[in-house]
Order: structure tokens, then sequence, then C-alpha cells
């Protein structure tokens, strides 16, 4: 109710505020324009968003495919692999992870981190820690949402897993993780989508260069460091473009979530 | 569960009667009197943020029953914010464009920018070609301004900052031509880029690097046409690259706005103004 | 099918248990470098105490921490202002998204059939809520909650803004963990005489109680992650709040000035990080410790 008119309400500011955007620059010049050089009048600037959407696209996709694996992993080792004690205090670790902000992240990485890679190749900042950071920021979103999963199959599975003889490891895999097919994919696409949506690490630590990189230890600038760099300096259709950006945020949002229901409708009629 | 619920509201009525016990026993309160709060909001250059905050902070104290909001958001935010009214006052931390002749200004401080490498890095100065050769990509190793044989770290501030403009107005450079590995939004954030990168060259507050240094950050800042970088420098004006702070209003201030900004301009808060490594106008 | 068998489960059990160890290993590196940057405003300066009379002085510099005020643009003082603010605006957040979530997650799971249709579109767009970038956030809570409503720089429009970004972390906890009530307590309850409402309250809430508090905790932990949507809600002021209407800092808005604006705030940056990872343990800690204890109350056995 409440819930789908803030959605509503804020999907109609934000193609409000990008129309200037859309009219003054043309869509074709967002991605065939030389660059990103914005300027508040739209004839004097530059506005080539493609390599922005790629670092976004590269960084947030690389991170979830590293982040699924380990968080599925780690709820399944929470669940059902480490003894109760282990298991809570590494659920409170994870727990805190989710609250840790991205400040503090972003610090880290741009103090801690960077300088390491820096000497493995310079600069530091750049794809690969990027991913790194958005991995760690992630992995509570989907090691919880997957450990809700798998704690709410049915008892009954397990008990004629373990009837029929079979080991934890062929009982998680094949009986545990296909009955919670539907939360884990949940799981994983809310992973992918707050990816997306990090702004302030990424802003530390991926260099913020608009240049489609060449290798993992590139710098990137993604959609949200854009807005988060220049809106507080932007005026006219440079502001108008920062919404622009917003608006493909969004759009990809949408996009996957639309996604992520049509795959969990599939699943659910195959399991009943 | 009756129970449990109650004592559980009863500890949130009773955090709640804490903090308005904290909020009455502020001495601003004259509970004989209705104290008629004057407010005044002040938003824009992040630069200025922390000085500002300082300065409303001594101007609070001295004249009780004042309150003055400090609000980042960069400088074009300062500017428009205070157009629309939104602000009384804008920071600016740079010198005003053509178009925004309307508003007062006020200079309140002056910095200057300079260039800084690691402290291991064995290059003690640059030249004006060298440097524009460097941000444009003409010059990629610092072999070739007699450094070590490696790549240069480029690190440039993002689009619209003030920085940016001071720097590529001094050298004349067109901001698009500049050939950045890292982009960076605040200063601190070049410093700890630069700091983490022996090989890494950056521009930044001299105010701020020079404090960091002292700190112990492992920079070093490089002079500019043979003249050191340090505040003293840009005190005495024979620093080359340097900007003025100010303050803007819509018209020519009154009342309590013109008290806080004569306030902020006065030798009441130089001070302030030093300890923040920024240099203040005599 | 024997082959397979002997060496797979093996395979596996070894990658389960070698998951968290990269995890746990930077997250540890994280916070170990937390606290060694971050402790060393609370190390006493003075070598001469040594002792029990250090561990007295290490506990006043971080009792004058958390309560006084910020000094020389926070470099030095403390955080009070910034943890009331903090505290207040997660506050407002909870009040509202709270009764809001669990409302809207007691009608998707217990009145609406799972695949009606105004109920598929209410889920969908509160995953596309929950998918929203903090800084649009930011720009439309500033938009809405600050200019078209008023509420201009304040604690409550930050809040507000907040409960936007929790809402949908909340309401989908809260739903899983109804969902996960079995039908047969549902059953039970209609062949006792209940109303619709009473099963709600009295038995479905807090047997679902564990899936709202997970919901809590990370709306919380989100909440109180935040930086960008608050830097235009509820501002930048470091002055003790005074009521609801003012402006107030978050921590981690005081973090990010203190380690990326201001020269020479870093070690505070880093000791109010780790007042922030403290007190989020605390919170997390006693929220479970809270919904046990409604677990106990009301059901007998599990």
């Amino acid at each position: 109710m409440i819930a789908g008119s803030v959605v509503v309400v804020i999907g109609a500011f934000v193609v409000g505020e990008s129309i200037p955007a859309l009219t003054h620059i043309g869509g074709s010049r967002f991605m065939t324009d030389e660059s990103w050089h914005p300027a508040a009048d739209a004839s004097f600037g530059q506005f080539n968003l493609l390599p922005i959407l790629i670092g976004t696209v590269l960084s947030s996709f690389a991170a979830i495919s590293v982040a699924a694996p380990l968080g599925i992993l780690s709820a399944a080792f929470c669940q059902f692999y480490a003894p109760l004690r282990v298991a809570r205090w590494y659920r409170l670790m994870i727990e805190l992870m989710a609250g840790v902000p991205s400040v503090v992240f972003g610090l880290w990485g741009l103090v801690v981190l960077v300088p390491i890679i820096a000497r493995i190749h310079p600069p530091g900042q750049s794809l690969f820690t990027g991913i790194v950071i958005l991995t760690l920021m992630i992995l509570p979103t989907v090691a919880l949402l997957s450990d809700a999963a798998l704690a709410s199959v049915p008892r009954s599975y397990l008990q004629g897993a373990a009837a029929l003889g079979l080991s934890r490891a062929t009982t998680t895999l094949s009986v545990v993780i296909p009955a919670a097919r539907s939360g884990l994919v949940t799981a994983v696409l809310l992973g992918l989508v707050r990816a997306i949506g990090e702004t302030m690490a990424v802003v530390m630590v991926c260099g913020n260069v608009v240049r489609v990189p060449s290798g993992p230890f590139d710098p990137i600038r993604t959609l949200t460091a854009t807005i988060a760099l220049e809106m507080g300096y932007a005026r006219g259709d440079h502001r108008a473009s920062l919404f622009f950006c917003g608006m493909i945020l969004l759009f990809l949002v949408t996009l996957l979530v639309t996604t992520m229901e049509i795959v969990n409708r599939r699943l659910r009629h195959g399991t009943t | 569960m009756n129970r449990r619920f109650q004592s559980v509201s009863g500890v949130i009525v009773l955090a709640c009667a804490i903090v308005v016990g904290c909020e009455d026993s502020s001495p601003a309160v004259n509970p004989t009197q209705p104290v008629e709060v004057k407010q005044v909001t002040i938003t824009g250059a992040s630069t200025l943020a922390p000085l500002l905050s300082e300065i409303a902070k001594r101007f609070e104290n001295e004249n009780p029953g004042t309150r003055i909001d400090i609000q980042s958001g960069g400088s074009s935010r300062g500017v428009s914010d205070t157009r629309s009214g939104l602000a009384d006052i804008g920071m600016v931390s740079r010198d005003l464009k053509p178009g925004e002749d309307d508003l007062q200004r006020f200079r309140i401080a002056r910095d200057g920018v300079c260039l800084i490498v690691h402290r291991d890095n064995s290059v003690e100065s640059l030249s004006r070609e060298q440097i524009i050769g460097i941000y444009t990509g003409e010059i990629r190793n610092w072999q070739e301004v007699g450094g070590t044989n490696a790549p240069i770290t480029v690190v440039n501030k993002a689009e619209g900052r003030s920085t940016l403009e001071v720097f590529a107005g001094y050298f004349k450079l067109d901001t698009r031509k500049i050939h950045a590995d890292v982009v960076i939004g605040d200063n601190e954030q070049g410093v700890k880029t630069v700091a983490g990168n022996p090989l890494a060259i950056g521009y930044v507050s001299i105010g701020t690097a020079e404090y960091d240094r002292e700190s112990g950050i492992p920079i070093r800042l490089l002079p500019l046409e043979g003249i050191e970088a340090s505040v003293k420098n840009v005190a005495n004006e024979t620093f080359p690259m340097s900007r003025t702070l100010h303050l803007v209003t819509k018209s020519q201030p009154e009342g309590i706005v013109k008290d806080v900004v004569e306030f902020a301009t006065s030798p009441k808060v130089h001070d302030l103004v030093r300890e923040l490594s920024f240099v203040p106008i005599e | 099918m024997a082959r397979r068998e002997s060496w797979f489960p093996h395979l596996f059990d070894t990658c389960v248990w070698l998951a968290p160890v990269p995890i746990a290993g930077l997250f540890l590196w994280l916070l170990g470098d937390l606290v060694i940057r971050g402790g060393g405003a609370f190390w006493p300066v003075d070598t001469e105490v040594t002792g029990i009379r250090s561990v007295i002085v290490i506990a006043e510099q971080i009792i004058h921490f958390l309560t006084a005020s910020p000094v020389r643009a926070g470099r030095g003082g403390g955080i009070g202002p910034i943890l009331v603010s903090t505290g207040l605006i997660l506050t407002v957040c909870m009040f509202v998204a709270l009764p809001i979530g669990l409302g809207t997650a007691i009608l998707l799971s217990e009145f609406l059939a799972e695949q009606n249709r105004f109920g598929r579109l209410v889920r969908r767009s509160l995953d596309v809520l929950a998918g929203v970038p903090s800084i649009v956030f930011g720009l439309f809570g500033n938009a809405f909650f600050c200019r078209f409503l008023g509420l201009r720089f304040s604690i409550a429009a930050g809040g507000l803004t907040l409960a936007c970004m929790v809402l949908p972390l909340l309401i989908r906890s809260a739903e899983e963990g109804f969902r996960a009530v079995p039908e047969s307590q549902r059953q039970a309850a209609a062949a006792l005489g209940f109303s619709r409402w009473s099963t709600v309250f009295r038995i479905i809430i807090p047997q679902a109680s564990l899936g709202i508090v997970v919901g809590l905790i990370l709306g919380i932990g989100r909440a109180v992650a935040e930086t960008a949507a608050l830097i235009f809600t509820s501002g930048y002021v470091d002055r003790m709040p005074r009521s609801l209407g003012d402006s107030g800092r978050s921590l981690s808005i005081h973090i990010y000035d203190l380690s990326m604006n201001v020269p020479g705030g870093n070690e505070n940056a880093y000791a109010s990080a780790l007042v922030l990872v403290v007190s989020l343990v605390v919170i997390n800690v006693s929220a479970r410790k809270l919904a046990a204890s409604f677990l106990h109350r009301e059901v007998s056995h599990t």
C-alpha cells in the first residue's frame, strides 16, 4: 500500500528530474559522445555514459559471482556443519558486517587494501579492489537471506535424507539447496541489487576514472559514484543527466527484480 | 507478555525522559522568558564546512539565542541555495564566476593549492612544463622527470570541484585533456591516495597537506616556480597558486546575518582559521 | 555412482568449511585495523600512568568521548551530540517502519493468497525499493521530506527517509517468518475459535518473532550504515539536537567528514567507527535476547 506508492513517487521524481537531460541531450548522445565531461549547458558538454554503465555492471556482477557461492556456502556452514556455538558467533559476525557503514569499508579499502594492490599493479584503486570491497559488503545480505532460506526447509526433508543414509554434503547439495531454491535466488539477486546501488565505498576504492577498463587493475567509475561525486557541483543539464544516471539504476534494478520474480515462479511451480 | 511489555515500554519512556531532560538543562533556555531563537542557515563547500562549524559554535556561545546550521553540498549548492533563499549564507571555496555577480561576496580566508608526492619519491621539484606533461599524459614515467623507472599514477579531482578549477586555471589546462589514473572527491581522499602509493602525484589544499605532513603522513609538498609550498608563503602572497574562500549572500546582509558575516570575517576568528590550516584575511 | 559418492562429499565439505575463512579473515582484519587505529584515541598519553590507574583513565576517556561535544571540527572532544542524533534518527525510523512493515507483512502473508496480483505487485515494488541506491534515496528524501513537506534539514526527515529504505528488508524478513509458521498452528487456532486478528497477534507474531527480529537487525544495520541518504536529509550539524526538527549528523556522516574532509581527523574517525561497531554488537545481542524472551513466554514448546 504505502510501500508501493513510495516506489512510484521515487520513480516519478527521478524520471521527472531526468527529463531535461533527455530532451536537451538526446538518448543517443549518451552512448556516442566522446567521453563524460558534463557541463550545465548540453551543447558544451559530453555525456557518454557507456563506460560508467559498464563500470557498474562489471563491478557488481563480478562481486555477486564471488559473494553468491561464498554466501550460500557459509549459510550452509552455519546451518548444517558448524557446532552450535561457532555458528552463533559466525552469525553474529555476519550481522555485524551488515551494519558496518560503507564509509568504514571504503576507508579500510583506501588505506589498507589499495596500497597493497598498488604495489602489485598501480594505481591500486581499480575494478579489482572494488570487487573485493563490494563482495565483503554484499556478503552479509546474501549469507543472512540464504541462512533464512535454508532454515525454512521442512525438517521432514532432512529426516528423510538421514533415513536414506545420505552424507551431509549430498543432503545439503541435493536436497536442501534445491528445496530452498527460490529463497536462495532471492538472496543472490538482492545481493546483486545491493552491489549495484553501493555508493560511498565505491567512490573511495574504484578510482572513478571514466574509462572502459582494459584489465581488472584499471580504475573504473560507476553510476552511483558519478552521482555522488558530481551532484554537489552540478547545475542545469549536468544535474539532469545525473538524475538520468539514477533512472538507469532504477531501470536496472526493476529489470533484475522482475527477472527474479519470473525465475522464482518457475521454480515454485516445479517443486510444488 | 504483559509484564515484559510493560517493562520494555517503561525503559523506552525512561529513555525519552532522559533525552528531554538533557535538552532542558542547556543554559540557553530561560524558563521564565520565551526565548526568541534566531536561526541562520549556511550551506556550501565542504572545504569550508568544518571552519564555519567552529565559527558558528563560537558565535552561538557569545550570542545565546542564536542557532547557526551548517550544511555541506558543494560550492555550487552554496550559490544556488543562497539565491533561492534556502540558505542565508553560502560558502564558496573559489572565486566567483562571471554569472554569479548578483551575489554579495565576503572574503573569509585564503588557501593555496600545491602538488604532493609520496615522501619516498626522489623527485624534489617539477617545472611547469613537466606538470602539464604529466597531467596531459605525455609524460608517463617518473624516469622522464628525474625519478625511478616506474609509471606515474596521476591523481585528479572530480569535475566541478573548486580545487580542480584553481589547478586547471593556473596551468591553463582544459579539464577534458587531463589524463588521470585516479579521480578523487575530497582533499583527504587525495592525501590518503598519495600516501598509500609511492608512484602517485596529486594536488590538494596546502593547509591540509601541511597539517597532514606534520602529523606524520608520508607525503611531500612540491614547490612551485621555486617557491616552497607552505601556509606561510600563501600568507605572504609569494606562493603562486592560491585561491580565496568566500561567503556569499543574496543581497546586502542585515540583522543577524550581518552579524554572522561580520563575525566570520573579523580577527576574532583568525585563530580558528589558522587551526584549520587556512590563511586569515588581514 | 559409488566413486562420486566417495570423493565428492569430501570436496563439498571442504568447500563449506573453507568458505567462512576468507570472509572472517578479511572482516577481522578490518576490525583489527579499526581497533588499532581507533583505540589510540582512548589510550592514555601519559606514560607514567600504569596498572589499575590506566584502566580507570581509559574508562574515563571512553566516557568522555561518548558524552562530550566535538571540538576543533571533531578532532577533539567527543561524539555525544552525534550519538544522540543518530539514536533519534534510528528511533524515528523504527517507529515509522515497524508498524507499516509489520502491517504490510501480515497483509501479504495472512490475508492475501500467494498468487494474488496485488500482493505480487506490492512485493515487486518492495524489492525494487530495496535496490534503490542510497544516494537516490538521499536526493528523493531531500526533495520530498525536506522541501515538499517542509521539514528542512532535520532528524525527522532523515528518519523518514531511512524508514523508506529499511521497509523492504523488514517486510520481507517478517513475511518469511510468518510463512514459516506451520499451517497447523492456524488451523488449531481456528478450531479453538480464535478470530483472525487474535490468531495473528497471539500465535503467529510471537512464533515469527525470529524472522521479525532478523529483519529488524538487518534494518537497523542498514540504517546505521547509511551515509549518502542522510547527508541530504538530516544534515551536517554536529550540535546537540533539541527536537526532531533540528538538523543533526549521524555517526557515519561524522566518520566520513573526519576521515575525508578534516585534516587530522583520522584518529577520531576510527574511534567513532569503533563506537559504532560496538553499539551494533550490543543492539544485535539484545535484540536477539528480547526475541528469545518473547518466544519463551508465548510458546510452551519448540
